[in-house]
């Protein structure tokens, strides 16, 4: 099928881009999204042009590095899915395509497609993590978790930190991201020692690294290729509000 | 005690959002079960306004409170609306929202044409300055004459119009604004999500229906001075 | 050279004891005077760099993602062995030792893998401290499952995403040190050499991929964990960034590649579709569990699976091996889907597949305890083929998955060079020929947390820190090599893509050097790699500049070292004349087809030191000696 695209060019962070429309012609349905976009690259380099730059590697849905907006929609239409899970199936002849960057003042582009997350590496630095050492642990059987609440860590757990949540935010909040991780440490009882300050760290550091707030649009996810419920945003918000108490007695 | 950057946690800012608007909320129930007086007659609604002008310093207290809540709901509103436009710096060519609602994306919108029409109602109703005037105001057992008011102003396409409009915005708003809450209250899990939303439209609706049916059926005819009274 | 893998003596059981007793420590107030340069954050990287940050080392992280928590560790679905014996069943230390020298066919050293068995159990505690979300039962306490090659269950899990959790466990405490301090994270860099003073691991050349930058940084002591280098067959199931570059780059600046022909073809990945396709994805083994693997019995046979009656099917793993049957260890399950599609009997696309069905676990067990085990590689394969694994079986085919050689290394995990540790699939050490299922996480996990804090000590003890900085001659020739390298693949402006000289390249390994390797083929792609090595340095065509975030030239660069190390891995295979684990020489076999090794001759680590591009690499051994194991004929039959 040949389709028409439409894609976000930009030469660097400091220069402004704009859209630009290539053709992709005699591409097969059981491509990849990025296969696709593989080939229209060696077709520009052998015109040449210079490729379009995006971020990508495992092409297998888990490392959560691909991060395009297609057809107004994050990681494209097919849902639970990112980017390289994305097939040409899902398209038709003739069909106009928008690739776009996730747009997000704390995710600023780099070039064409490819944004700097690294604001997502540094949430996770304000205790989204339990702070033990290696070695002296006990053992893994000491302390039993009840089947369910390793399940619901689980579902928080599986986030991928692509950041689609932000992209598809409306206020480009980041509080699903946030969400997940708190939820996760926050069921399992290693993680509880520490749940009132990573909460309150955790969102403190969202707004210092400029993403906007939680308006309950739920945007997040629908966009989420995991598929990570809001549940676990009103889980950060109980979590915040156990948390608080002792926050304004400055426990 | 209070640290200084709490006001700038987004949670907190969501919960003082939540929270004032449950106060709001509070308030739009109780002046709607107030409203619906004007359904007993001359008998029900003067003398609810009689009663509440006899509650004195304690009405000035509660008027504190609301003022209050508003003030905060207003201007966390706005804060939080510049902060979340200053967020993304430049839109996307292509949009397409999949669980957000147009009420929820114009929650700043919705509320600044409830606080234009609450400012329109206080004009009218608190202050007694726009409308035909009712003379004399109170009535034969010295009550405030509100429901006369009532009839004859709502015969006015103008009011009736500017109260539907206003009501539409109450629905509009507190549709997302009453599921967000019980969200941001941390009161939603999995099995809750699916009916939160639909029980917060369905509220809205209600209060908003209870509200502009007053105005509606004055119009209509279907409350008059003699009907009322009977 | 005959070479010393400084193995401790002494028994086995004790080795690791008695060798972390006589090793030397740093005091406390010291260690921050030490600077280590740790490259890669996969597993092994970020569980090394978080740790030896915690010891109170100074640490600096590079890799070439935008984040640590990128790193290729993350694909990892099935899980990772430890000899905890939770569920009674017969497990200990000594059994997942034997079971992980046997599957790796005896070309592993004993030590490495008898203490690999031994820190096995402390991982396990040390992810579920770090809120690890490990499957659990109804009591609250972990579940296990079996795997390939394996007849206890001793595999822990987190749905079909336990590399991903492990990894972000590491990434988690790697994170605390960032924000302690301790640790600088440099993402978005590429390593694109070793700087060696007075013939010491000293420092790295590191490319910024954002601004194309050429920095050096320089430290007392170098740590690679770099991951494998089984993109070297172009279509493989590992991210697209996986490359040889690292390790290569430190082979040329001397460090010795041992055992490059030990790479492992998985047998459970989705088959290929079309020319444009960048990459395979694995289906975890673990479906191989509930899985059963056949094809029709008749050649011709077109009908859909669903409607070939069970009389006509062939359970051909079932058939060959009745003890462990769909469970066969990788190598094996592997090699014999190869022959059934090479005999005629695949199906689907090409007749490049075979089916892998779940219609009796689904009968037996229901659907929603086959969606609960599997349902993210149901989805999964959905996404990819748009088949329903629930209502049809599933179409697998074996592809390059991961590689069991690497730099060599002592059992100090330091290679040749002093101040140069390599950790992970980047090393050879633990896994001989053939790599069990569940034992990579393991492995990477044991080396970053619980062997190099230790042994590294030992190494940095006996030198002084900060002797060396970037201002150092030896920094400044590499990066003006970099340059020049940079330079010239720029410069050629030729008529094809990097891209397209990689599919080429792995057009040869895979059939000359992949499943089944031949004498004649062998020789063959030795014939073609430096041809095309040759058109690739006058016909390669880079667009764009190297001051810029530029993929194309990244891509170009590996694919230049892929096509020298290329030759390295085939001279490996030609010299083993043998057949072991995942290196099958069709001219060493049984007459039923079964893999021959020789013990008498082989039984040693080949590793091999560059000599000069184009040049034959001189060839040194380790000789392996079995003292605590019956070296036997490995059978799952």
């Amino acid at each position: 099928m040949n389709l028409t695209l439409h894609v976000w060019r930009q030469r660097s962070a400091d220069e402004p881009g704009r859209m630009e429309r290539y053709l992709a012609e005699d591409i097969e349905p059981e491509m990849s999204f990025l296969e696709m976009l593989d080939v229209v690259n060696e077709g520009l380099i052998a015109q040449g042009l210079e490729p379009i730059a995006f971020d990508h590697d495992c092409r297998e849905g888990i490392c959560g590095t691909c991060s395009q907006v297609i057809n107004g929609e994050a990681h494209g239409p097919l849902a639970n899915s990112t980017v390289c899970q994305l097939h040409m199936r899902q398209f038709r002849d003739g069909d106009e395509i928008y690739i776009e960057p996730w747009r997000a003042r704390a995710f600023p582009v780099l070039k064409d497609l490819v944004v700097d997350r690294s604001a997502l590496d540094r949430l996770i630095q304000a205790n989204g993590y339990v702070s033990v050492s290696t070695g002296g642990v006990p053992d893994a059987h000491a302390v039993p978790i009840p089947k369910i609440n390793a399940e619901t860590a689980m579902d928080a757990a599986e986030c991928i930190g692509c950041g689609a949540c932000v992209a598809a935010c409306p206020n480009s909040s980041a509080m699903l991201f946030v969400a997940a991780k708190v939820g996760h440490l926050a069921s399992l009882p290693q993680g509880r020692v520490e749940a009132a300050h990573r909460v309150c760290a955790m969102t403190e550091a969202m707004q210092r690294e400029g993403f906007g707030g939680c308006g309950n649009h739920y945007e997040c996810e629908a966009a989420c290729p995991k598929g990570i419920s809001v549940k676990f945003i009103a889980q950060l918000n109980r979590e915040y509000l156990k948390a608080l108490p002792g926050k304004i007695l400055g426990k | 005690m209070f640290h200084p950057t709490l006001f700038r946690n987004p949670v907190v800012r969501k919960l003082l959002m939540a929270f004032s608007g449950l106060l709001l909320a509070g308030f739009i129930v109780a002046h709607l079960l107030g409203n619906l007086t004007v359904f007993l007659g001359p008998n029900g609604i003067n003398a609810y306004a009689h009663h509440l002008k006899q509650l004195g310093p304690l009405l000035w207290v509660f008027r504190g409170g609301l003022l209050a809540a508003a003030g905060i709901h207003v201007s966390f509103g706005l804060l939080l609306t510049l902060e979340n436009r200053r967020a993304r710096p430049m839109a996307y060519y292509r949009n397409k929202p999949q669980r957000s609602t147009l009420a929820g994306r114009t929650m700043i919108y919705s509320g600044l044409c409830l606080a234009a029409f609450a400012g329109f109602h206080l004009l009218h109703f608190t202050l007694r300055l726009l409308g035909p005037e009712i003379t004399p105001w109170l009535d034969a057992l010295q009550r405030p004459d509100v429901f006369s008011m009532l009839v004859i102003h709502f015969r006015l396409a103008g009011f009736v119009l500017v109260y539907i409009l206003g009501m539409g915005a109450l629905y509009f708003h507190l549709s997302h604004g009453l599921g967000s809450m019980l969200q941001t209250f941390g009161l939603n899990n999995a099995r809750t999500l699916p009916w939160f939303g639909l029980l917060s439209s369905l509220i809205a609706a209600l209060l908003a229906a209870g509200f502009a049916a007053i105005p509606a059926l004055i119009f209509f005819g279907f409350i008059t001075v003699q009907g009322g009274a009977a | 050279m005959i070479l010393d893998g400084k193995c401790p003596a002494g028994p086995l059981a004790d080795k690791w004891d008695k060798h972390r007793q006589e090793m030397k420590l740093i005091n406390p107030a010291n260690k921050r005077k030490f600077k280590i340069l740790v490259v890669g954050t996969g597993l092994a990287g970020a569980s090394a760099a978080a740790t030896l940050a915690e010891l109170g080392y100074r640490v600096e992280a590079f890799c070439y993602q935008d984040s640590p928590r990128r790193a290729h560790s993350i694909a990892a679905q099935g899980g990772i062995n430890a000899a905890k014996n939770y569920r009674n069943d017969g497990d200990s230390i000594l059994r997942l030792f034997q079971d992980t020298i046997k599957g790796g066919d005896f070309r592993a050293r004993e030590a490495n893998v008898y203490r690999l068995a031994q820190v096995s159990n402390a991982i396990i505690d040390q992810c579920v401290a770090q809120g690890v979300p490990f499957a659990r039962d109804y009591a609250g306490y972990l579940e296990n499952r079996s795997f390939g090659g394996a007849q206890v269950s001793r595999t822990f899990f987190a749905r079909g995403q336990t590399g991903q959790q492990l990894l972000l466990g590491a990434y988690q405490a790697l994170s605390r040190q960032v924000a302690a301090g301790t640790v600088r994270v440099f993402p978005r860099r590429e390593m694109l050499d070793l700087v060696l003073v007075d013939g010491q691991a000293r420092g790295i050349v590191v490319r910024d991929l954002v601004s194309g930058e050429i920095r050096c940084h320089a430290g007392d002591a170098v740590i690679l964990a770099t991951g494998g280098y089984a993109p070297v067959f172009n279509l493989s199931t590992n991210a697209l960034g996986c490359s040889v570059t690292a390790a290569f780059r430190a082979y040329r600046r001397g460090a010795l590649f041992a055992n490059p022909c030990f790479t492992q073809i998985h047998p459970t990945c989705i088959p290929v579709t079309g020319d444009y396709q960048s990459k395979l994805t694995l289906m975890s083994e673990s479906l191989r569990n509930d899985g059963r693997i056949w094809v029709p019995k008749n050649r011709l046979d077109e009908r859909h699976p669903n409607d070939i009656p069970e009389g006509e099917r062939d359970y051909f793993l079932e058939r060959k091996y009745p003890s462990f049957g769909n469970l066969a260890p990788r190598d094996i399950a592997s090699r014999a889907i190869k022959e059934v599609c090479d005999a005629g009997y695949g199906v689907g696309p090409g007749k490049l597949g075979v089916y892998l069905d779940f219609a009796d676990a689904l009968a037996r067990l229901g659907e929603p305890v086959i969606r609960d085990r599997y349902g993210n590689l149901f989805d999964m394969y959905h996404h990819i083929t748009d088949e329903d694994a629930y209502r049809q079986p599933m179409r697998i085919y074996p592809a390059p998955h991961y590689t069991m050689g690497g730099l060599w290394v002592d059992y100090n995990l330091q290679s040749n060079l002093p101040g140069l540790f390599v950790l992970g699939e980047a090393n050879f050490s633990d896994h001989g020929a053939n790599r069990l299922g569940a034992s990579a996480l393991m492995q990477g996990l044991a080396d970053g947390y619980f062997i190099i804090p230790y042994t590294i000590a030992d190494y940095l003890a006996r030198i002084t820190p900060g002797q060396v900085d970037t201002n150092h001659g030896a920094f400044d020739q590499a990066r003006q090599e970099v340059e020049a390298q940079l330079n010239r693949l720029l410069a050629i402006g030729g008529r094809r893509t990097a891209a397209d000289f990689h599919r080429e390249l792995g057009q040869i390994m895979w059939h000359n050097v992949g499943m089944a390797r031949s004498a004649t083929g062998l020789q063959e792609a030795l014939e073609q790699i430096p041809v095309l090595r040759e058109e690739f340095w006058q016909n390669v065509r880079v667009p764009g500049s190297g001051r810029e975030l530029n993929q194309q030239l990244e891509k170009a660069w590996r694919v230049a070292d892929f096509l020298e190390f290329a030759e390295v891995l085939t001279r490996d295979a030609l010299h083993r004349e043998e057949s072991c684990g995942g290196h099958f020489r069709v001219e060493h076999q049984t007459t039923d087809g079964e893999a021959r090794r020789d013990d008498a001759n082989f039984s040693h680590v080949a590793a091999w030191e560059y000599r000069g591009t184009g040049q034959a690499p001189e060839l040194h051994r380790e000789p392996l000696t079995f003292e605590n194991t019956h070296l036997a004929v490995r059978s799952y039959k």
